[in-house]
């Protein structure tokens, strides 16, 4: 417990130089159990002695080998059992969608650079979103004036969120860090001065979300973990581990359907996780690039994913397995964000063609392209009522469509 | 050394993939109608899908008054 606690302290201090030995007891308190033995053997000792086992390792690494293939197999056997019937053939009997009329209702200017995230507040109308410049700004969407604007001391502001009760955002990016800014009403008040500086990781943060409450803290890192915090200790409670690479998105569940939560990553895999125990629950791998975006179906019961590889798809969580692929021959640039319509039924994909395609998630087909923007665009979002949704792109603007 | 760390983390991938063949799964003609009666269910709430009168979406602009 000492040594947690002193890890503990490590993460949680506002920037500080960390020591060789700090960073050591961070790499050993953030490696799972099984690798930290093997770890400290690796470092500490100049003749590992495995004390746990007397059989050749090479033997056992040849049976684990054969066992993890087995499994795969067997793995990919019971997903196909389930396979009878495609998503869309069992829409086919569904009406048709008619013919869409979204338009840009409002466009939100003055970020003086790329714009890289955004989120809704629960009251529908502000909006927070994050730039390559550093600036975090939060609108109403309603009059598109600016409420508040934060210079982070980092450029690339990769992610940014707003929390539950309207009082908070959090955002983070090259600085490695998730900072929580609490939103005061006098408009002339320092923001910056009130921060508090509450996720470390080891890379960039791509992505983070308030849980249920204003409390606790998900992100997601370029140094391949997913973790959850407490804001107001700073304290982490649980780390995910189980990507290759890169994790560049994260999703939770609809909170009637419990504790978990997708990550997507440049492994290519979708990763499905439990919160309170730290399990990688579910996993998918179909995609040929990188996962920019996750987001859950408003059951629960599936998510949808857009990639690098120019495809959106939707996995069922409860078939275990991808049950429809969004794409098009036309379509060669990757999809960078995702979300659905209120009922689910529609899939708004924002594209690095400049696009946005919306899909029919039980058909498959594409009902409208959604043209405006003047670079890629790099987030999208439903807004918390579902009557309209927010873009942001490269070309340094936000977009309400309806 | 390094074979000592394969051997763990094969050890780890066999375990989590014990874990994921476990699973209880349905099949996708199920998986597939609940989504569908999801969809259909909460089909007339989203205004996106089925569009909602101008006036009652805050984003669309507001007719004009006409005043006689």
């Amino acid at each position: 417990t000492c040594e947690y606690n002193y890890v503990l302290s490590c993460i949680s201090c506002e920037p500080r130089v960390l020591s060789l030995q700090n960073i050591l007891s961070l790499i050993l308190f953030l490696l799972p159990a099984s690798a930290l033995t093997t770890g400290i053997y690796m470092i500490f000792s100049t003749k590992p002695e495995m004390a746990t086992q007397e059989v050749q390792p090479n033997e056992t690494l040849t049976n684990l080998k054969a066992e993890s293939d087995t499994l795969k197999t067997k793995l990919e056997d019971e997903r196909a059992k389930l396979h009878d019937v495609e998503l869309h053939q069992v829409a086919e009997k569904v009406d048709g969608l008619g013919q869409f009329i979204m338009k840009t209702r409002r466009t939100l200017k003055g970020h003086g650079n790329k714009v890289l995230c955004m989120d809704w507040c629960k009251d529908k109308r502000r909006i927070v979103s994050s730039s390559q410049d550093g600036k975090v700004i939060v609108w109403d969407a309603f009059t598109t004036n600016k409420e508040h604007a934060v210079t982070m001391p980092c450029t690339w502001v990769m992610a940014c969120a707003y929390a539950p009760s309207g009082c908070a955002v959090a955002c983070g990016g090259l600085d490695n860090k998730c900072s929580v800014y609490p939103l005061s009403l006098d408009k002339n008040e320092n923001l910056a001065a009130k921060k508090k500086s509450v996720a470390m990781h080891t890379n960039y943060l791509s992505a983070c979300s308030f849980t249920n409450s204003d409390m606790q803290i998900l992100t997601s890192s370029g140094d391949g973990t997913c973790a959850l915090w407490d804001v107001e200790s700073g304290q982490l409670l649980q780390s995910f581990h189980g990507h290759a690479a890169d994790v560049l998105c994260l999703d939770l569940a609809p909170s009637e359907t419990g504790n978990t939560f997708v990550s997507g990553g440049c492994d290519k895999k979708a990763n499905v996780w439990d919160m309170r125990s730290g399990q990688c629950i579910q996993s998918f791998e179909t995609h040929e690039s990188d996962i920019n975006s996750v987001r859950y179906y408003p059951s629960g019961d599936a998510f949808a994913s857009g990639s690098d590889d120019a495809t959106c798809r939707l996995y069922d969580l409860r078939a275990d397995r991808e049950v429809a692929i969004y794409s098009k021959e036309s379509i060669i640039f990757g999809a960078s964000s995702v979300d659905f319509s209120l009922s689910g039924r529609l899939l708004f994909g924002g594209y690095n063609d400049y696009t946005i395609n919306v899909w029919d998630v039980l058909k498959g087909t594409r009902v409208s392209i959604l043209f405006g923007h003047e670079n890629r665009v790099s987030t999208l979002r439903l807004s918390p009522d579902g009557t309209a949704f927010c873009s942001g792109s490269w070309d340094h603007t936000l977009r309400i469509w309806a | 050394m390094t074979s000592n760390s394969n051997v763990a983390n094969m050890r780890r991938l066999v375990e989590q993939l014990k874990l994921e063949a476990s699973l209880e799964r349905i099949k996708v003609s199920q998986a597939a109608a609940e989504l569908q009666q999801y969809c259909h269910q909460n089909a007339a709430k989203d205004a996106l899908l089925v569009g909602v009168p101008a006036g009652s979406n805050p984003f669309r602009e507001p007719r004009s008054c006409n005043l006689f």
